[in-house]
């Protein structure tokens, strides 16, 4: 709805159009529009059940939206998707899967294909600098089941980035890290998105991790969604009129807490009083 | 040599045309329950290879009573299971374990059915035997090109879609995001399953059938990290264990009961048993020395793994 202009020139290389969506009638998501450029990083922020999730999946194709578009640099999705890239959210990796994280980035590269991989060096290449680009070259002969969150989460971006796809899309890719891989993870995938000219879209319900490199952010709260840089989303008076009645943005310490504020307490049960982005300091 | 190995081999093992074919045969299903049974375990869907196993006994019984070789009958039954389970229960994997266990108990319905009916009117009690612990040694040589063609069948399936059902077999999203479909890659492996369970139960029969599907792949996911080298060591334990198992039934034969012989199915079924056994040993060794070294290097370890917060606290988790 609140499409604040200062997107790069050019085509877009994602772009959300008045979509709606829902699932058995109840309405998710309403006239959710935002636009990502090539190259930039772009924070997905709201709160659990705010519709972060199905608007990944809208824009991936798993789920039909009810109205709008979805354009990938000007285009709508034809059959082939090598050119968008997914985190799935966590899910568990079983340790009796008997793939290592090197297995796993080459299926990156060619799991669409029939028959068997035919080794060859340009593929074992392609391999180790996509291992290389997320430093996990040390783990990538363990099986991955058997690797941490953190090392895990390395091993899907290269799986997810291994295509060349023009945008990555991550699903609560910092939940259940602790904070210095979820700190290297975002640094990660910052430097990549620049080096490599790839769109990010990154869904988080904290913001503060994001900020300091952050490009842009879409902000969804109750299924709406303001977005553009996080000055001109992330104020009172936008966040106030996407909740729909009037809540705070405070800073503390260069932390951004989004707050209820006064006499709106009745509404805010479930949500303690605090919105996504605030963050009880350590 | 051959006076040497004498205890083991009984005179005329390796004359006997039968035992040659339930080598041969073995050996080949085994390969197929290998590559097959690997993404059965990864899957979670040994389930569903019980159910052939109980489906194809009513197949198997049906054939005994119109007069056809039992594994058409395992092959026709399995495939309609597959079927059955395909479009019952599509929508949620939940749905399908339901389905899966509403189907099997119509196939022991009909196997009672049939298998009654075949023992009072033709007196052919030993098709029950036959049809639930299999008779390797009895597979007529007019079987044998129907077991090439199913065994090259399952395995040119998995072959095809290994790549696209790895990934859909790791995580269903991430794979139907990159635009596979998840579905049909899906309901193609349950083919070949019901393929590979078809082979496995003429081999051992129906009823033991999934231990040679589950136990040589499980196995195998205990010693290798990567998935092409489980199948061929899922397929390389399989073939040892029925080798083993016919060699034994074999020799059994001068056991007591003396002339009789014992099952080659018992064998090769306590062999796998064995074999899975043995498999988590060099894990087992394998952490007990980290562990060890763990404890050796002591407090520094356990400050190296980033978490300030419990650095002071104890270090051995």
């Amino acid at each position: 709805m609140q499409e604040h202009s200062g997107a790069a020139s050019g085509t877009p290389a994602l772009e959300v159009r008045e979509l709606c969506a829902g699932v058995a009638g109840r309405e998710i998501l309403h006239d959710v529009s935002f636009s990502i450029a090539p190259g930039q990083f772009t924070g997905l922020i709201g709160s659990n059940g705010a519709g972060k999730t199905t608007l990944l999946r809208v824009i991936l194709g798993l789920m039909g939206a009810t109205s709008g578009r979805v354009l990938f640099e000007g285009r709508e999705r034809s059959g082939a998707r090598a050119s968008v890239g997914y985190v799935p959210q966590k899910f568990l990796l079983d340790p009796d899967m008997p793939l290592r994280g090197r297995d796993l980035v080459a299926l990156g590269l060619d799991a669409t294909r029939p028959g068997l991989a035919l080794p060859s060096r340009a593929r074992r290449r392609r391999v180790a600098e996509m291992l290389e680009a997320v430093d996990a070259t040390a783990f990538a002969d363990t099986r991955i089941g058997r690797l941490s969150g953190g090392e895990q989460q390395r091993i899907l971006i290269a799986h997810a980035l291994a295509a060349r796809p023009r945008v990555l899309l991550l699903d609560e890719p910092l939940a259940n890290l602790d904070l210095r891989s979820a700190h290297e993870v975002v640094a990660l995938l910052a430097r990549i998105a620049r080096s490599e000219g790839i769109a990010v879209l990154l869904s988080a319900h904290e913001m503060n991790p994001l900020l300091p490199v952050m490009d842009r952010i879409v902000y969804l709260a109750g299924g709406r969604a303001a977005s553009g840089t996080t000055e001109e989303v992330v104020r009172a008076d936008v966040l106030s009129r996407l909740y729909g009645h009037h809540v705070d943005v405070l800073e503390v310490h260069g932390r951004v807490l989004v707050v209820a504020g006064a006499g709106e307490a009745g509404d805010l049960a479930g949500h303690q009083g605090i919105f996504p982005g605030a963050g009880i300091p350590a | 040599m051959s006076h040497l190995l004498s205890p083991v081999f009984e005179t005329g093992f390796f004359e006997s045309g039968p035992v040659h074919r339930a080598l041969a045969v073995g050996s080949l299903v085994a390969l197929v329950s290998g590559v097959v049974g690997v993404f059965t375990v990864i899957r979670g869907q040994s389930f569903a290879g019980e159910a052939f196993g109980d489906l194809g006994t009513g197949g198997g019984a049906g054939a005994y009573l119109v007069g056809v070789g039992p594994l058409w009958g395992f092959v026709a039954g399995n495939v309609l299971a597959a079927g059955a389970m395909e479009m019952v229960g599509i929508q949620r994997a939940r749905g399908r374990d339901l389905a899966t266990g509403i189907v099997l108990g119509a196939g022991i319905g009909l196997a009672a059915l049939f298998l009654y009916l075949g023992s009072t009117q033709q007196g052919s009690s030993g098709a029950t035997v036959t049809i639930l612990f299999g008779s390797v040694f009895a597979i007529a040589s007019t079987t044998v090109p129907l077991i090439l063609l199913l065994s090259a069948g399952a395995l040119a399936i998995v072959l095809a879609i290994y790549r696209p059902l790895l990934l859909s077999s790791l995580n269903a999203e991430m794979a139907a995001a990159r635009g596979i479909r998840v579905r049909m890659i899906g309901a193609l492996y349950l083919l070949a399953l019901a393929l590979a369970a078809a082979l496995a139960a003429i081999t051992i029969g129906t009823i033991l059938s999934t231990a040679l599907l589950i136990g040589p792949a499980a196995g195998a996911l205990r010693l290798t990290s990567r998935p092409l080298r489980a199948m061929a060591c899922a397929a390389a334990i399989g073939i040892l264990t029925v080798w083993a198992g016919v060699v034994l039934a074999y020799d059994s034969y001068y056991w007591p009961p003396v002339g009789r012989g014992w099952p080659v199915s018992f064998f090769v079924v306590t062999l796998v048993l064995i074999a899975y056994l043995t498999s988590g040993v060099p894990d087992t060794l394998a952490r007990r020395r980290a562990g060890a070294a763990r404890g050796r290097s002591g407090s520094t370890a356990g400050t190296a793994s980033g978490r300030p917060g419990s650095a002071a606290g104890g270090t051995r988790g």
